[in-house]
């Protein structure tokens, strides 16, 4: 293993005892014969970057699943900032997790604003009534997600298509459309689902870059990524996901140094998929 | 800004300005054929005989020649037209040249079937057949935008192996002779083919005439318009809005079934060669503009038919139509903005209607009460709602197609429970299918809509009175859609129509939000159905069937907001107004009036499945224009440097 010698650019260290903001206990997820999480648990602390890798079909899509509602898991209990998570996706939401898929799932015929406006949908209260009447407070409202929206295109870089519908954006900026719309919800945890899947090396790093700038406002992060450069740069700690069983957690080297990550998750010497040469800038 | 696959050539190559000076000549004697007789007799309706005097089916072509003739001088930048072409769209004359063939052949064709023979034809009807082909072959020689290649596509070659067998099935239905079991069968079976095999060779006649006309679109940038004082810029829309509602007027008061056949005509390919020509798309602006002005002539203009009509033949018409399309408008928000499908829709407006009638203080009602207008109208309104959400909760948990079963359920449960509740095999309630007869006329303060009234010195009759309160009506669910659907509600409901799971994910409450769109729907089909119990008099349950030849009913009530465009608030009222009106108008259509709808359905979603008022073209139109600013074309590594930042 030659991967430690050059100084890799290692994150800013998280706060140390991290404040435990996601606790998930021993979910299993079971379509009926197939398990597809098998007694997973992870915690993510406040400020944290955290990264889930593992093969095609380990489980990964699945366990956001689980911890955001949209599959309730056969077991186990997602607890976020002390409460009990009920598997509903917009009240999941609504309790401050907000997510990514790894299909981009746009509201494509919307407008790039829109888009983010409809994040904001669980932090505003405006009912139909006020909306038919227009009265002062709606329209604060009104201006008020409209000012946040457009403060987070700019945050993403997509201000400039703010009237564009979001099925004419390219690939890469329906991805940061997303993460937009994700955080319009002001979370304080943000799933990523395969955020740089299809992106060239270039849009990668900037990609790199908006998760730090992510994490710098205060959002802790869970991503899932299959590469691994992408993960070893970003993330405080990485979970392993192996046929829905999680077989190892730790830092890059804990990680990286692994037999079993090896054999089974890359089924070759980790030289060929992370080598030192990748580790600059 | 021509892409590699487009071009502008013409696609009959003419010398020099010959294209130009027949296209001239035809559109010319397109127009002037309306100054002569086009048969000798007056049996042919709208007495075409005279000279000098266009009447009913001639005023089309005078102005499709028009149309055509102005185009034309205005795509050759002649000075004081250029306003009517900025886009400079020889396409644009085109089509306004086929709209004169439309029209024109249309004519001849009718005059020469209606009476009998060619014989019937006079000079004028065979100025107006020339000169119209001369119009249209000549802008077929005048730079046309085109794609470059369009490759002939031949129809599955089985579907051929109808030509030769349509003729046999046809020659062995004579040969049977008529009292044989099987002769009635051969017929319907001949008769099918003949469809078929019709249609077959019509499709693949479009395809041949696609791949040699090659028409497209080339990317023709709107210019700026020249900078008016905005007092103009109001006066305009003020002057459109007369127009459509001359035009409007003209289309509802059409005496017969040709002249509303050609009318329908030359409103398509006026609308769509000043679609073509940047006239429409710049008006278009100028309304997004002035969304005030814009309302309050719409609205202005809608209100003063009545005043436009000397009888109450066509102001009933024009308030069966408002109540349309009002409940149409009503189930855009459930269709159009959340994504339900509601096969059962007319059903609230049943509701409506019946709870109206009920409290009506008719005499064949059980409940002896006369409410108010007012308390009429929040009956109506709420018991509707109740009913949609007795409805929707049960059924919105769910997804995909059981709500559009359940809805189409609901609807027949409603009508045949309207039938039963007749004292026989239920409670007396309803009177059964002899419904509630005799609902008096609704009393305003003070103000009796069953009789006539007098403003302004027109006097208006009982339709009128109610097609102003309908009006009135309309403009609460116009208001209701257009502040709903834009904002965090309406959001919300797009959302959930474009992808019900990231709704979700974004915090919305699927459930709950379908119930109040679909509970909204229910309560403005009530509403409106409460102002038709006492136009019609009676509310009976054949009324709000699923299908039928004649709106409104739920099928057609879908196909308004799906042809007219999904979404949008003009969308539907133009769907339902031209749904309405075309049954009405085309009498001789009676037999085959489900047929002709379903393939005109069918042809309408094969080449416009936005609907004929899309949504959100005004973006579309906006990034057509900007997508050649180079910043936006490399804006991609622009934004991500700063995604760090
Ligand atoms: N709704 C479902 N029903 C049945 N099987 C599923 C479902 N969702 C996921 N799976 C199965 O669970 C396994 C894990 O899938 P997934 O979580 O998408 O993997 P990953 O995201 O790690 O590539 C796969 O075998 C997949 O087929
Ligand atoms: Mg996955």
């Amino acid at each position: 293993m030659t991967t430690t010698d050059a100084p890799a650019p290692t994150p800013a260290p998280a706060p140390a005892p991290a404040e435990t903001l996601l606790d998930v206990s021993g979910v299993t997820m079971r379509f009926g014969g197939l398990t597809a999480v098998n007694n997973v648990s992870l915690t993510v602390g406040r400020g944290e970057i955290i990264g889930l890798i593992g093969p095609n079909g380990a489980g990964k899509t699945t366990f956001f699943n689980c911890l955001t509602g949209l599959y309730v898991p056969t077991e186990g209990t997602v607890t976020y900032q002390g409460t009990v998570l009920p598997p509903k996706p917009h009240l999941v939401t609504q309790a401050g997790i907000a997510r990514t898929f790894q299909n981009i799932r746009l509201f494509a015929n919307m407008t790039v604003l829109e888009n983010v406006q409809v994040g904001r949908h669980s932090r505003m209260h405006q009912g139909l009534l006020s909306a038919v009447l227009r009265g002062p407070g709606y329209r604060r409202s009104e201006q008020e997600s409209r000012d946040r929206a457009m403060e987070l295109l700019e945050f993403t870089g997509l201000a400039g298509k703010a009237e564009h519908l979001a099925r004419n954006l390219p690939y890469g900026e329906q991805r940061k459309l997303e993460i937009a719309r994700a955080l319009a919800s002001d979370p304080g945890l943000l799933l990523l689902d395969e955020p740089t899947a299809g992106m060239n090396p270039q849009e990668t790093r900037a990609a790199e870059e908006l998760v730090f700038a992510i994490r710098d406002r205060g959002v802790s992060v869970l991503v899932i990524e299959h590469d691994m450069r992408f993960i070893f740069n970003l993330c405080d700690r990485t979970a392993v996901l192996v046929q829905g069983q999680k077989i190892v957690e730790g830092d890059r080297e804990t990680v990286q140094n692994d037999e079993r990550v090896i054999t089974a998750y890359l089924g070759a010497p980790l030289e060929g998929t992370a080598p030192v040469t990748e580790t600059d800038q | 800004m021509t892409t590699s696959t487009t071009e502008t050539t013409p696609v009959i190559a003419l010398p020099g300005r010959t294209a130009a000076l027949l296209t001239g000549l035809g559109a010319a004697a397109t127009a002037g054929s309306a100054l002569m007789p086009w048969t000798w007799t007056s049996e042919y309706p709208g007495d075409l005989t005279f000279y000098g005097s266009p009447a009913g089916l001639q005023w089309l072509a005078l102005t499709a020649g028009l149309v055509t003739l102005v185009l034309l001088l205005a795509t050759q930048g002649v000075p004081g037209l250029r306003w009517a072409a900025p886009r400079r769209s020889s396409n644009a004359v085109l089509l306004a040249a086929a709209g004169a063939v439309a029209v024109g052949w249309f004519s001849v064709i009718s005059i020469a079937t209606d009476l009998g023979g060619l014989a019937h034809l006079e000079p004028g009807g065979w100025v107006l057949a020339a000169g119209s082909l001369l119009a249209l072959a000549g802008s077929l020689g005048l730079p046309l935008d085109r794609r470059t290649a369009v490759p002939l596509r031949i129809l599955d070659r089985r579907l051929f192996l109808l030509v030769p067998i349509a003729p046999v099935v046809w020659f062995a239905t004579h040969a049977v002779p008529e009292d044989k079991p099987v002769a009635p069968v051969l017929t319907a079976l001949a008769g099918g083919l003949a469809i078929a095999t019709g249609g077959v060779l019509l499709v693949q006649l479009g395809h041949a005439a696609n791949s040699w006309l090659r028409l497209g679109t080339v990317n023709r940038p709107l210019p700026a318009p020249r900078a008016l004082p905005s007092w103009v810029e109001v006066a305009l829309i003020v002057v459109a809005f007369a127009i459509g509602l001359f035009a409007i007027t003209f289309g509802i008061d059409t005496e017969y079934g040709e002249l509303f056949t050609g009318y329908l005509l030359l409103a398509a390919s006026v609308v769509a060669s000043l679609g073509r020509s940047g006239l429409l798309p710049r008006l278009r602006a100028l309304t997004v503009k002035y969304q005030t002005v814009t309302t309050g002539a719409a609205f202005a203009a809608a209100a003063s038919f009545p005043f436009t009509q000397t009888s109450d033949q066509y102001t009933s018409v024009a308030t069966n139509i408002l109540i349309f399309a009002t409940v149409a408008l009503g189930l855009n928000i459930v269709v159009g903005l959340a994504g339900l499908l509601d096969l059962g829709y007319v059903a609230f407006l049943g509701v409506g209607a019946y709870s109206a009638a009920l409290v009506s203080g008719s005499p064949a009602s059980p409940i002896h009460v006369q409410f108010p207008f007012w308390g009429a109208v929040l009956t109506g309104a709420v018991v509707s709602m109740v009913f949609g959400v007795v409805i929707g909760a049960p059924t919105l948990r769910l997804r995909g197609d059981y709500l559009a079963i359940v809805t189409l359920g609901f609807g027949e449960i409603f009508r045949i429970t309207m039938l039963n509740l007749n004292g026989t095999t239920g409670p007396k309630i309803t009177n059964g299918s002899n419904g509630i007869p005799r609902i008096p006329d609704l009393e305003i303060l003070g103000w009796n809509l069953g009789k006539p009234t007098t403003i302004f010195g027109f006097e208006l009759g009982r339709f009128s009175n109610y097609y102003l309160l309908m009006l009135l009506v309309t403009a609460v669910v116009v208001l209701v859609f257009a502040r709903v659907g834009n904002s965090r509600i309406g959001r919300a409901w797009v959302a959930i129509r474009e992808d019900e799971t990231a709704a979700e994910a974004m915090g919305i409450n699927g459930f709950r939000l379908k119930l109040l769109a679909f509970a909204l729907g229910a309560c403005l089909a009530g509403l409106a159905g409460t102002v038709q119990a006492h136009v019609s008099y009676t509310v009976t349950p054949d009324q709000y069937t699923f299908a039928e030849a004649l709106p409104p009913n739920s099928a057609f009530l879908l196909a308004a907001v799906i042809l007219g465009g999904m979404g949008t608030i003009s969308g539907p009222l133009a769907g339902a107004t031209l749904l309405f009106l075309i049954p009405k108008k085309l009498e001789f259509l009676a037999d085959y009036q489900l047929l002709a709808f379903g393939i005109a359905l069918i042809v309408l979603m094969r080449v416009r499945p936005e609907g004929l008022i899309p949504n959100r073209r005004r973006q579309l139109e906006f990034h057509e224009a900007d997508a050649d600013i180079p910043a936006q074309a490399t804006g991609d590594t622009v934004a991500l440097s700063k995604a760090g930042a």
